[in-house]
């Protein structure tokens, strides 16, 4: 009989060499599915390589797709880096967003320096408070953070339905349920073609990185992470430490709302999140909680983003196709994971055998 | 001869870039909030027939943004982009000068503006975009994207050059249908699937003009809308045409993008006026006729004028009289001398003698007001005919 047993990490030449299979199976895979679709992969790789780079336009369309992905990454990083199950950035990216939207709307007179800094404070609020919604409840009531963070994504996207077929639908749109776009004063700047949002992402990086590494803060949301009751024992206020994860997690993910909406889409939609709340928790995951990675796996899943969109558009594939290709990698390179902590061994024998 | 002078006017246009008097530049008129149209092409110095240079036939691309994906064989989507291959054949295009961006939700911000960039990085020329909902977004990419040409289909707004509203009198062919409706009905009750209320301009002209149309053959009959508030939900149209069939509808015309009422009406053994594609395919048991656009008329036109360098910037309006409106054949479900019925007021409209808005008639509200109506202002239209109810 097989067993699977549990293994010491492996050193990180073998991770990388896993990772590197995986990653070569996963196009072989994802090749073999192109075959039976009736093209050629290598020409279809090489057009998402190509669809992302071919021109200035097309790298800043992959980095605009790289933004929310990156800074949603490092929010829900935060709460796992404490093993607090977020499934939540949705969530909180769409009320980030609304917000903001309140102040692009309704305050768009307000001079730039004062209106830019009021709408960044507004979706970090909108973000935070929506995740310390369910970090209360944990703490007090033990309720489930995985399931109350799930339920709230779908209570803020119906808000925002509610908020564009009611109070703050655009009256210009003869009855289209819309909320208007934001006048011109309360869109976020370009910085070399691309919203001034990567700045953003960029410095977040940098913040991430010395917070949880260098800072006293930093140090207990690891320990509450590895045994609550070691933080506990250490005299930590785990309570405490749990909200204000929580809230930061959220905040970032409000940030990444309130940019989205007012660097990017110009007005508050539905699609505002998008899927990078659930997207980013992959790329949190793949980056191993560390936000120097996560900058070059968002990278990658952007290009992947980017590159599937032009092939729908020059192979005539549909957009699900694309879908099931960034599926089959993702398939591979997370159960590859599997490989790297545990192993299977053959029962009697004693050899184990690697797979 | 037509070639040749575009063939002259595209040399004479390289000559005067050669001369030097500004480059590409001077052709792109500014993206300014105004509006008047004319004016700009007599700033525009060079070439006074167009406000873009000449495009070869080889070098140029077109970028087209659908709603859903036109696989679904009727439909919104399906007919534009028949209207989009029909301008590729008639142009001689080849299939990568055609970039198509499918499934673009028009509630999702961030997926149309993706759509539309993209459309501008393949490198398009001209870009259709072909639903209601994305018209801000398209008038923010034609302000960005200046050299680049925007046309929106549906909805209301335009910048006069590279930014420009494509619509046509669909009501001609809405009224034709109202006569099927009214003389088919038994009940006297006929039931209309709207996609948007009152609110909204071009839903509500096309109710009113099919109810005219069937108050022209049967006056005691009462048209029931049922508003579905969404340009695109399957299933929330079936089950609008449920409903008004329930209410003893039997006969169901339909403003919306799928071909379900009509296919709702066929289960329930009664008839069906199509829209968009001829729906007699989807539901033969069903279809009187279909209220249908042919996009390809208006898609070869533009795209003629972006190779030739005669586009203008103008919106476009068509008729039935171009051949961007038209009515399916009456089925043999419909009531005896329909066709004939039909045909009478066609002629009219295709002569000129009559049409369904002239601007001067006036109109009864079903709330006792009284009201006229241009065809061309179909989208300030937000008042119901006297025998429209709202169910």
């Amino acid at each position: 009989m097989i067993r699977i047993v549990k293994i010491k990490e492996k050193n990180s030449r073998q991770t990388f060499a896993i990772h590197l299979a995986a990653f070569l199976l996963a196009l072989c895979a994802g090749g073999l599915f192109i075959l039976m679709l009736g093209f050629n992969p290598l020409e279809i790789y090489a057009t998402i390589i190509s669809g992302a780079f071919r021109s200035k336009m097309a790298i800043q369309a992959t980095i605009k797709i790289m933004i929310p992905l990156l800074i949603a990454a490092l929010g829900v990083m935060l709460s796992f880096k404490m093993r607090f199950w977020n499934i939540g950035g949705e969530g909180q990216i769409i009320m980030g967003a609304v917000f903001a939207t309140y102040f692009a709307l309704f305050h768009a007179d307000w001079p730039s320096f004062i209106l830019f800094p009021v709408m960044f404070i507004a979706g970090l609020l909108g973000g935070g408070l929506w995740a310390l919604i369910p970090a209360f409840f944990k703490v007090k009531f033990g309720t489930n953070e995985t399931l109350f963070t799930l339920m709230l994504n779908y209570i803020a996207l119906y808000l925002v339905s509610w908020l564009q077929e009611g109070p703050w639908r655009d009256p210009s749109a003869n009855g289209f349920p819309k909320i208007a776009s934001f006048g011109k004063s309360a869109v976020l700047p370009k910085v070399f073609g691309v919203q001034i949002g990567w700045i953003v992402a960029l410095v977040l990086v940098a913040v991430l990185f010395v917070y949880l590494r260098y800072t006293k803060q930093g140090y207990e949301i690891s320990v509450v992470g590895e045994s609550q009751a070691t933080a506990t024992y250490a005299g930590m206020n785990v309570q405490k430490i749990v909200l204000r994860t929580m809230f930061l997690s959220g905040a970032i993910a409000g940030i990444c709302g309130m940019i989205q909406a007012t660097g990017s889409d110009r007005t508050l939609s539905t699609g505002v999140a998008g899927g990078v709340g659930f997207t980013a928790i992959i790329v949190a995951w793949l980056a191993q909680l560390n936000p120097i990675s996560s900058l070059v796996i968002a990278f990658l899943f952007s290009v992947l983003e980017k590159g599937s969109s032009v092939i729908q558009s020059t192979y005539g594939l549909s957009t699900d196709c694309a879908d099931v290709l960034q599926g089959i990698i993702l398939f591979f390179v997370l159960g590859c994971e599997f490989f790297i902590r545990y192993k299977f061994v053959r029962d009697h024998k004693g050899g184990g055998k690697k797979c | 001869m037509k070639r040749f002078l575009s063939a002259v006017l595209a040399g004479m246009m390289t000559l005067s870039l050669l001369a030097g008097c500004g480059g590409s530049g001077d052709t792109q008129a500014p993206a300014a909030d105004d509006t008047n149209t004319p004016a700009q092409a007599e700033d525009n110095g060079q070439a006074a027939e167009g406000l873009f240079p000449a495009v070869a036939k080889e070098d140029i691309k077109v970028g087209v943004v659908h709603i859903t994906d036109p696989a679904e064989g009727s439909g919104y989507t399906y007919t534009h982009d028949l209207g989009i291959q029909g301008m590729q054949k008639n142009l001689g295009l080849s299939d990568d000068q055609i970039v198509r961006k499918i499934n673009v939700d028009d509630s999702n911000a961030t997926a149309i503006q993706t759509a539309l960039e993209e459309c501008v990085e393949e490198g398009c020329n001209i870009i259709f975009a072909t639903s209601w909902g994305y018209m801000d977004y398209v008038e923010q990419m034609a302000e960005e994207y200046p050299e680049v040409i925007f046309c929106h289909g549906t909805g209301y707004k335009s910048n006069g050059t590279n930014f420009t509203n494509y619509f046509g009198k669909i009501n001609e062919a809405r009224y034709l249908s109202g006569i099927a409706a009214g003389m088919k009905t038994t009940s006297n009750k006929i039931g209309y699937v709207a996609a948007q209320n009152n609110e909204n301009g071009e839903v509500t002209s096309g109710v009113d003009a099919f109810a005219m149309g069937v108050e022209s053959v049967n006056p005691d009959a009462k048209v029931y809308v049922k508003v579905t508030g969404s340009w695109f939900d399957p299933e929330g149209e079936g089950q609008a045409a449920k409903a008004l069939i329930d209410l003893g509808c039997d006969v169901i015309a339909q403003h919306c993008d799928t071909s379900n009422p009509a296919t709702e009406a066929e289960k329930a053994g009664v008839f069906a006026i199509g829209y968009n594609s001829d729906m007699s395919e989807k539901a033969p048991g069903s279809t009187l006729t279909s209220v249908m656009w042919d996009w390809s008329v208006y898609y070869t036109t533009a795209v003629q004028a972006v190779i030739d360098g005669t586009w203008d910037g103008t919106n476009y309006f068509g008729d039935m009289k171009d051949g961007l409106v038209t009515l399916a054949p009456c089925s043999d479900l419909c009531a005896e001398g329909t066709q004939e019925a039909i045909d009478a007021v066609k002629d009219k409209i295709l002569s000129g003698e009559w049409d369904v808005f002239d601007g001067v008639t006036e109109y009864e509200t079903n709330d006792g007001q009284k009201v006229t109506l241009k065809a061309e202002d179909y989208g300030t239209c937000n008042w119901y005919y006297k025998n429209v109810e709202v169910a």
